[in-house]
């Protein structure tokens, strides 16, 4: 079968930043924490391939780390989510129409009518700005997201034979949930972890920007943004490298998202 | 109908219900005195329990929680700790750049958005509908504060044509106030513009398969007569909710806006609220941000009853 051209670009671009996220754990082309004011704002060189910033750190070391520490917020917050937003969307569609479910869905309404930027800027602002709080206050938004996708997409499957033959033959609900549902929804849940995943990292970097987030002296994306505003006349590359990871490994991770959603969904490829 | 709006109403009430609740809790438990923060480590005692008293910091959490919400009720939102003034004062006047701030986005954005959307629609599968996908699949991934940066140096510190930032006030005129609030608003509306425009066409092939649409054009509409007068009010409902979610998005999304741009506005406020320990500010603040939100939703809410019949008769 042929692979659309949205899902290898997003395929491509998000795999660039997480080898260099992976890499960057065993080397970097100098270590990111190192201050060599001698070599400050030096330009792109065959020494600095970036160049350095304000306080002559190897811009491409920072940026690999950058990716390293957008990537793991992200993909916590996520694991937030679906640890516990698919649970309590496959128990909500098992127990249909029951108090539970109710309960749960108007949660996830309440949830949703809630400024999330304004809520994690209260959070990460009252337990101290740290990467760890602003994984959870990312995190806890992505819950009712993934217990609405999961419980709309298993109440469907609910209603087909053979998930009526595994009751008739006396299975129990939650074995039910995790044999039958759970692998028949878990396309639909890699989509929508895509693009929580690729907002979480949106929303990091909105946090470090203003100091919420990740701390120095661990590089972030946005708080190198926040460093280089005030010498953008003077070094502009220094806002817009950080900026453009940002865009390109966002652009990637949605542009795989909807690959893979009409890769999984054959309806939809017919329609295109 | 009637039951429809009452049940949307009760469910206005409990989300604010809630929403205050949360609130307060996770200020509850914020680490440190803001009176001994306030005073410094050598306050005596005696001082910062005075300050204490004055703050209305004493008694239980259960009697501040009330005291609290009931005075938000009547426009009471409290004294500021480090301004001395009531905080209602406060919120007027930055509320005067924040709303206009949104709505200045939320114009820009739907203005670009329908037009984008439409001709995408219309041109389905050609040369410019993918240009248009693919220019909103950039407008998505953008960061609108690394955007405003751009925005700043190309159009303020390059070509002159507007300030960097801070605000003029409404006294100078309208004109100067909405044109410090352009960058901003601009900022803030091209990636929602991305979205709103995706949504626009979406909805508007769907409705354009329709049946109806079909029946239409048989009985001899035009083709733009059949977009306009069926198909477009139909997929409004799908557009009409995404709007009202960026309202909200904007609002709160404005807060970081306007630290690049150094607006005096609601975000602002947090921020300052925030690095002074002004709990007062900050719980008040964000209680209000998140009344804005939801009652926009609610909004919505009774907007789909207008727009879609089938909503008030169901119920």
């Amino acid at each position: 079968m042929k692979l659309s051209p949205s899902l290898v670009v997003g395929a491509a671009l998000s795999a660039f930043y997480l080898i260099a996220a992976l890499v960057s754990f065993a080397w970097t082309p100098y270590p990111v924490e190192e201050l060599n004011i001698a070599d400050k704002l030096r330009p792109p060189s065959a020494t600095y391939w970036l160049g350095t910033d304000h306080f002559g750190r190897d811009v491409f070391s920072m940026l690999m780390v950058g990716a390293r520490t957008s990537i793991g917020v992200a993909v916590m917050a996520v694991g937030i989510g679906m640890g516990i937003g698919v649970p309590l969307g496959l128990a909500a569609a098992a127990n249909r129409n029951s108090l539970f479910d109710e309960f749960i869905m108007r949660g996830n309404d309440l949830v949703f009518a809630f400024p999330s930027l304004v809520i994690a800027i209260l959070i990460t602002a009252v337990f101290g700005p740290s990467a760890i709080n602003a994984i959870l206050a990312i995190g806890i938004f992505n819950i009712p997201v993934f217990a609405r996708v999961t419980r709309g997409a298993a109440l469907s499957l609910w209603t087909l034979d053979y998930i009526f033959s595994a009751r008739v033959a006396g299975k129990r609900a939650f074995l039910i949930s995790v044999e039958h549902i759970l692998p028949n929804i878990a396309n639909l849940l890699v989509v929508q972890g895509t693009i929580q995943f690729s907002l979480g990292i949106l929303m990091e970097a909105g946090l470090s920007y203003v100091g919420l987030g990740t701390q120095p002296p661990t590089p972030s994306w946005g708080r190198m943004l926040a460093e280089a505003q005030t010498m953008i006349y003077l070094a502009p590359r220094l806002a817009l490298l950080p900026g453009l990871a940002i865009l390109t490994m966002v652009l990637g991770l949605n542009l795989l998202g909807d690959g893979l959603r009409d890769h999984f969904d054959p309806q939809i490829r017919r329609a295109r | 109908m009637f039951r429809y709006l009452a049940l949307r109403f009760a469910s206005l009430c409990l989300s604010l219900l809630v929403a205050s609740i949360v609130i307060f809790a996770i200020v509850e438990i914020i680490p440190g005195d803001p009176a001994s923060y306030m005073l410094g480590l050598n306050a005596a005692p005696d001082t910062v329990a005075a300050l204490k008293e004055e703050l209305g910091l004493t008694g239980s959490a259960l009697s501040r929680y009330v005291d609290w919400t009931t005075g938000m009720l009547v426009g009471d939102f409290g004294t500021s700790y480090t301004y001395r003034v009531p905080v209602s004062e406060l919120v007027v006047a930055r509320l005067f750049i924040s709303l206009p701030l949104a709505i200045y986005a939320l114009i820009l954005s739907t203005a670009i958005a329908f037009p984008v959307g439409l001709i995408a629609a219309a041109r389905r599968g050609t040369a410019t509908d993918f240009g248009i996908m693919g220019a909103t699949q950039l407008g998505i991934a953008l960061p609108n504060f690394w955007f405003a940066m751009l925005l700043v140096v190309v159009f303020a510190v390059g070509l002159r044509w507007f300030s960097a930032g801070g605000f003029p006030g409404w006294d100078e005129g309208i004109a100067a106030g909405l044109k410090s609030l352009t960058l901003p608003a601009i900022a803030l509306a091209l990636p929602q513009a991305s979205i709103l425009a995706r949504v626009m066409r979406s909805a508007l092939l769907e409705t354009l398969s329709m049946d109806y649409v079909r029946t239409a054009r048989a009985k001899g509409l035009s083709r733009r007569q059949a977009v306009v007068g069926h198909a477009l009010r139909n997929a409004l409902i799908p557009v009409l909710t995404i709007i009202g979610l960026q309202f909200s998005f904007l609002l709160a999304g404005a807060i970081i806006i306007e630290n690049v741009f150094f607006l005096p506005g609601l975000g602002r406020l947090i921020f300052q609220g925030i690095t002074q320990r002004d709990l007062v500010v900050v719980e008040s603040v964000v209680m209000l941000l998140v009344f804005a939100v939801v009652t926009v939703n609610f909004l919505v809410d009774i907007a789909y009853a207008a727009v879609d019949p089938r909503l008030r008769i169901r119920s």
